[in-house]
């Protein structure tokens, strides 16, 4: 443990308007904590620059989901687990339900958040391509009142976002209209629990007429950002998954990427990898066969 | 980072450990491991890395299975904390103690405790795991010396015993 | 008489109630009045000179204990074989994260502020990373040529063979350094004072190794050391040695305070700073008959030991004795040697050397085979050693193993040919190939040679007024079973049920030196010595008319008040014997290497995914023959723990090194498996027998670690037909290996950086 408790202040107002006052009071000065499995990390390594934190844990406002015939709202501080057990994000979302079951051990998915994981805005964290392939929208909140913010234009850069230096996500919102698709998700790691992806890939698509109707697919560590493959989804709407086109796919899903070299892979591995997983999709959604 | 900064005071934190009321005073960053151990003597959960990787430190709050290396005390407030300590008398805990011993499910034993833990907390959600389960509800868990086989071995045992009496 | 046998059941771990209730009591579960908490200031370059200290002024300095080279009061250095390592740097540093300073406080949090406050100048001066560089010696920084050690075995007439042979294969093959992993972290309490001088309490192995580097050390006498083992969270090598180390300074900054100290690493420092195993390069060359008989050849094998010499020459001579494999080799000549680097040094690690040494032997086979045109299986067939024949050294096969009867057994339990069969068709189609590969292999038990002999290891049995029985030895328990087995075997002896012996804590100050708890030698040679000092109790009593030649438990229990009021204490001791007909020269490295060789056959089964060109293991088979088996479920444990760490030496388990450091120091990107990324693990077992070991046990503890990998690697090599040569063999190294030509079109911008 390399850092001394005695320097870090963490105040726990409980309830979401005095947790904002706290951050508007002070902007950028307190990092929000939830389940701290990220937070931690940092801190018990000696790395954690900040030194006030606002615990977001046990707000009840964050903790929600909630069912309504057009959308399902997240709390931002709704855990893993949570996502998991529940029944319509299971059945309506299972590229969702699949990231938060492989995102750390069970330990760490009863701690772990939704919100967390898009805060900290890894370019590795599981759930991210998910929520893009979903169209995510997010509530952002603050003393100045709330907005919304489609995922997609969430990231800005490396861990850059959006969200203002007094702003909480309040809730991730993905609206229901994805039962129908075929859903398909792998995540590439160093082993099978516990491993940050190397690529990670959540993919939706559907077909009408033997051509492809819409496919939706995104990618995890490939860049400095969770990336949706736009260019190569317009390359593949309308069209007949044939082995020619599937090769296409593979190279116009790679031109779209940057992936680097860093301490668990490599750029030409990842690239190599993404290319694959998008070919290997293009394949099951031409069988036809539902997840 | 200004070296002469003020210390944060340590403020009080009030949970209930092992069945028992308890207040410790501590700065509210002080990991959860940290205050269990030092604090409160409760040395069964373990240090194996500091990074929620191992599970050694694994207890249960609220009835949920966490790395207490990962939470800061201040939001163990009010929680109702189980470390291996307090097991004994949990239904699950003599069906484990024995399969763990006769299958040989503990070696050099640091694992044992977090690995108990995520034991009972598999078997109270599937009572009748698979080996899927079990590898899964233990994922979060490193031991270093079984090879997992006989610790597999053991919590199926445990199961079955339950399940049966 | 007893009516059943204690021995060869699977009784209850001895330790084991306390393991799975959180009793158990590991070092830093422990406190003393007073204590402080210790860190090191580390060197963050390779190799230099130093030239100045300085410390930082915003720290209050008065608060901390300080220690430096010059408070060590004995001879600067960690005793062990050459005594070239220093106990902290002093004038020069030879590697990375090399300790220099030593600090204490009382609040352990003020810590790190310290060590951060430290900053040291060097002189920089050349260093060396890789073997390779160091065995060209344009840049000496060890000795006068770089070589910590070297071997030369020689056996028949090798230059000879090439002329009658068929064919000449030739392969190098390399592992890499591998992380011991041990859950429990490194960690020491020590105190001292002038009248009982050091004592000692860690998560150690081998209690004597640190008590001698303490004598040196502080320059005290054996009686004014102390060192205890506490409960140990694991150990597999890395804590053979390298407690020396920091019980050394724990007692240094104790006896500047005057205040017992704890020092217990983070994760972090763990990984970066304490022993790993060997990285090796072997090269093989091989003259072999038309139908696949080796008639001789020359094997090269060097390991890299990092900065200083400590324990590499061993770690040499056993990798070079297990060069040859199970094989018969007419003619060899095998030479080796250790050399230096400048990165922290290298130390013991389950196999110690054979399994590098053995990676290679078993890759080398497959490729025989492929030159010859015969399968794996029948090119070991034809060169497995026989009963009469001599291995390498000349040691001569004493005992009828059949080792093709164990590769029959292990390919009917691995439904070897079937599914080699079925993989042929199903590789035909998809994206995931299968694939099936074997290793067969030996390891020997024991300290090689002599080593016994020098070891002289003594151990002793005592019997309390109650008539309890207690094992006095200073071997360690670590999970491995020592406890349990120990006590078996006593309680077989002595014909009381288990519950009645019980093992004292190893205490260098209550138990006498049975030795180092390494190379797989404690339920072998130990458990022999614990078994004749049992004997020997039996015999005191029975001599004073106590306790005739058979009795009951009760009667023991009646006896031995009796004795202890007539004589004072009921103990009995056992010291080793070298057996006669055992001869080993060192010079030459000819002759009687091992009192005992395990043999074994593992079958690996894999899929090789080419999405993401990622290797799964999904079934593994385990067949040895160990003499005897003195505790199934201990025994079983030990092969599955094994093959899992030999699993992740082959696919996982990779360390990244950066200017001589190792990058990847943390759980996260250092990767051992978890419960989701090992097969079934099949364990069987058969048992010949052993004159030199208690109930005819062969050492096993070892065994296992040597098959794994080239039994993976050699099944990766029949599911895709690519050869791979290094381990660990990682999706990015078989992507490298497949990568299709039309995917040479680099990837937009690659940047270098972490993320």
């Amino acid at each position: 443990m390399r850092a001394d408790p005695a320097e870090y202040k963490l105040v726990s107002p409980g309830n979401l308007q005095a947790t904002l006052s706290v951050m508007a009071g002070e902007p950028a000065q307190w990092l929000p904590i939830a389940g701290g499995t990220d937070v931690m990390v940092l801190f018990s390594a000696g790395k954690l620059p900040d030194r006030k934190l606002i615990n977001i844990w046990n707000i009840p406002e964050l903790r929600q989901i909630e069912v309504f015939p057009e959308r399902i709202r997240i709390g931002a501080a709704c855990t893993y687990t949570a996502l998991r057990r529940h029944e319509n994000i299971s059945r309506e979302f299972p590229l969702l339900a699949t990231a938060a079951s492989w995102t750390g051990g069970i330990a760490n998915q009863n701690r772990g958040t939704l919100g967390g994981n898009i805060a900290n805005a890894s370019p590795a964290a599981d759930s991210l391509p998910a929520l893009l392939v979903y169209d995510a929208e997010l509530t952002l909140i603050s003393v100045r009142g709330e907005r919304r913010v489609g995922y997609r234009s969430f990231h800005t850069g490396y861990k850059q976002t959006v969200l203002a230096a007094d702003e909480l996500i309040r809730d991730i919102s993905l609206p229901r209209r994805f039962s129908e698709y075929l859903s398909h998700a792998r995540k590439v790691g160093a082993r099978n629990a516990q491993a940050i992806s190397k690529v990670c890939l959540a993919a939706l698509g559907q077909m009408a007429n033997g051509a492809i109707r819409d496919v939706r697919l995104a990618l995890g560590s490939v860049a400095p950002v969770p990336l949706r493959l736009s260019g190569t989804e317009q390359m593949l709407a309308g069209k007949q998954i044939e082995p020619s086109l599937i090769e296409i796919a593979r190279k116009t899903a790679m031109s779209e990427i940057r992936p680097i070299d860093d301490i668990r892979s490599t750029a030409r591995y990842r690239a190599a990898v993404a290319g694959n997983l998008v070919a290997e999709f293009l394949e099951k959604l031409a069988e036809g066969t539902k997840a | 980072m200004n070296p002469s900064q003020q210390s944060i005071a340590k403020s009080e934190i009030l949970f209930t450990v092992n069945g028992d009321a308890r207040k410790v005073l501590a700065h509210p960053m002080e990991r959860l491991l940290d205050v269990l151990r030092n604090d409160l003597k409760l040395t069964g959960a373990k240090e194996g890395c500091g990074e929620g990787e191992c599970g050694s430190c694994s207890i249960l709050l609220d009835g949920m299975l966490v790395n207490s290396c990962l939470v800061p005390v201040a939001q163990a407030g009010g929680a109702n904390i189980i470390t291996i300590e307090g097991m004994s008398a949990h239904a699950l805990m003599k069906p484990l103690q024995e399969a763990f011993l006769e299958c040989g499910g503990a070696q050099c034993g640091i694992c044992t405790p977090g690995m108990i833990l995520a034991a009972v907390h598999l078997l109270e959600k599937k009572p009748e795991p698979v080996i899927a389960d079990i590898r899964e509800g233990l994922a979060g868990n490193l031991c270093r010396c079984t090879g997992y086989m006989q610790i597999f071995e053991a919590v199926a045992k445990a199961a079955r015993r339950r399940v049966a009496t | 008489m007893m009516d059943h046998h204690i021995v060869g059941t699977s009784v209850p771990r001895k330790e084991g109630w306390d393991k799975v209730t959180g009793a158990a009591h590991y070092v830093d579960d422990m406190t003393l009045p007073g204590m402080l908490y210790g860190a090191t200031v580390r060197s963050n370059v390779a190799r230099g000179k130093i030239r100045k200290i300085s410390f930082d002024p915003s720290v209050n300095w008065n608060e901390y204990v300080l220690v430096t080279a010059k408070d060590i009061p004995g001879k600067n250095c960690i005793a062990l074989i050459l005594d070239d390592q220093p106990c902290l740097a002093s004038g020069i540093v030879n590697h990375p994260e090399e300790p220099i300073l030593l600090l204490a406080h009382a609040d352990p949090h003020k810590l790190r502020k310290a060590v951060d406050g430290v900053s040291i100048e060097y002189e920089p001066l050349p260093h060396v990373y890789t073997m390779e560089e160091s065995e060209q010696r344009s840049t000496i920084i060890w000795g006068t040529d770089n070589t910590f050690k070297s071997y030369l075995v020689e056996k028949g007439d090798v230059d000879g063979v090439w002329k009658e042979a068929a064919h000449i294969v030739e392969g190098e093959y390399f592992t890499g350094a591998q992380e011991q992993l041990y859950i429990e972290n490194n960690g020491v309490i020590a105190a001292y004072d002038a009248e009982n001088g050091v004592t000692v309490w860690g998560s150690l192995q081998c209690p004597y190794y640190v008590h001698k580097a303490l004598m040196t050390l502080f320059g005290l006498p054996e009686n004014k050391v102390r060192v205890v083992q506490m409960e140990t969270g694991g150990a597999f090598g890395g804590k053979e040695e390298y407690p020396s180390m920091i019980a050394g300074h724990a007692a240094l900054l104790a006896m500047k305070s005057g205040k017992p100290v704890k020092i217990v690493y983070d994760r972090m420092e763990d990984m970066v700073a304490t022993t790993k195993r060997h990285p090796s390069r072997t090269r093989h060359r091989t003259a072999v008959s038309k139908d696949g008989k080796i008639l001789g050849g020359e094997i090269e094998f060097i390991i890299d030991g990092g900065a200083y010499a400590t324990l590499s020459s061993v770690v040499l001579s056993r990798g070079t004795i297990h060069a040859g494999g199970p094989y018969y080799w007419p003619s060899v000549r095998i030479r080796t040697k250790a050399v230096a680097t400048n990165t922290p040094p290298h130390g013991a690690f389950r196999g110690f050397g054979a399994p590098q040494s053995l990676f290679a032997m078993e890759r080398h086979m497959d490729r025989i085979a492929q030159v010859v045109g015969i399968s794996p299986v029948e090119v070991r067939r034809r060169n497995f050693l026989r009963l009469g024949q001599t291995t390498t050294t000349q040691q001569v096969i004493r005992e009828n193993i059949d080792l093709n009867h164990l590769l029959d057994r292990a390919l009917e339990l691995s439904d070897y040919a079937a599914k080699k069969k079925r993989f042929t068709q199903e590789n035909k189609i998809g994206a995931r190939k299968k694939g099936i590969g074997i290793a067969s292999f030996l390891h020997g038990a024991g300290f090689t040679g002599s080593g016994e002999r020098y070891l002289n290891s003594l151990v002793g049995v005592e019997a309390g007024s109650d008539g309890n029985v207690r094992v006095l030895v200073s071997s360690a328990e670590f999970g491995q079973g020592t406890n349990t087995v120990l006590c078996q075997i006593a309680a077989e002896a002595l014909e009381l049920p288990y519950e009645r012996v019980a093992i004292a804590q190893p205490d260098t100050t209550a138990v006498p030196n049975s030795g180092p708890t390494v190379a797989s030698r404690t339920a072998m040679i130990v458990g022999q010595l614990v078994q004749s000092a049992a004997m020997g109790l039996k015999q005191t009593l029975a001599k004073t008319g106590l306790l005739g030649e058979e009795y009951t438990p009760e009667q023991f229990r009646a006896a031995c008040p009796e004795y202890i009021a007539a004589h004072g204490t009921l103990k009995s001791y056992a010291r080793y014997e070298a057996p006669d007909n055992v001869y080993w020269d060192d010079e030459k490295y000819r002759g009687e290497a091992y009192a005992a060789f395990a043999w074994a056959v593992y079958v690996a089964e894999v899929t090789v995914d080419l999405t993401t060109y990622s290797v799964t293991v999904n079934d593994f088979v385990a067949l040895q023959e160990v003499g005897k088996v003195i505790n199934p479920v201990l025994a079983a444990g030990q092969i599955t723990g094994g093959v899992a760490q030999g699993i992740g030496f082959a696919l996982y388990e990779k360390v990244v090194w950066q200017d001589g450091r190792m990058l990847n120091n943390q759980m996260t990107n250092y990767i051992m498996p978890t419960s989701v990324d090992l097969p079934p693990i099949r364990v069987f077992f058969e048992e010949l027998g052993n004159i030199h070991g208690a109930h005819g046990a062969k050492g096993i503890g070892e065994l296992p670690m040597d098959g794994p990998a080239p039994a993976i690697v050699n099944a990766v090599e029949d599911a895709i037909g690519v050869r791979f040569s290094s381990i660990p063999l990682l999706p990015e190294d078989l992507f490298e290996a497949l990568r299709p030509k039309y995917l040479e079109q680099e990837v937009s911008s690659p940047v270098r950086g972490t993320a």
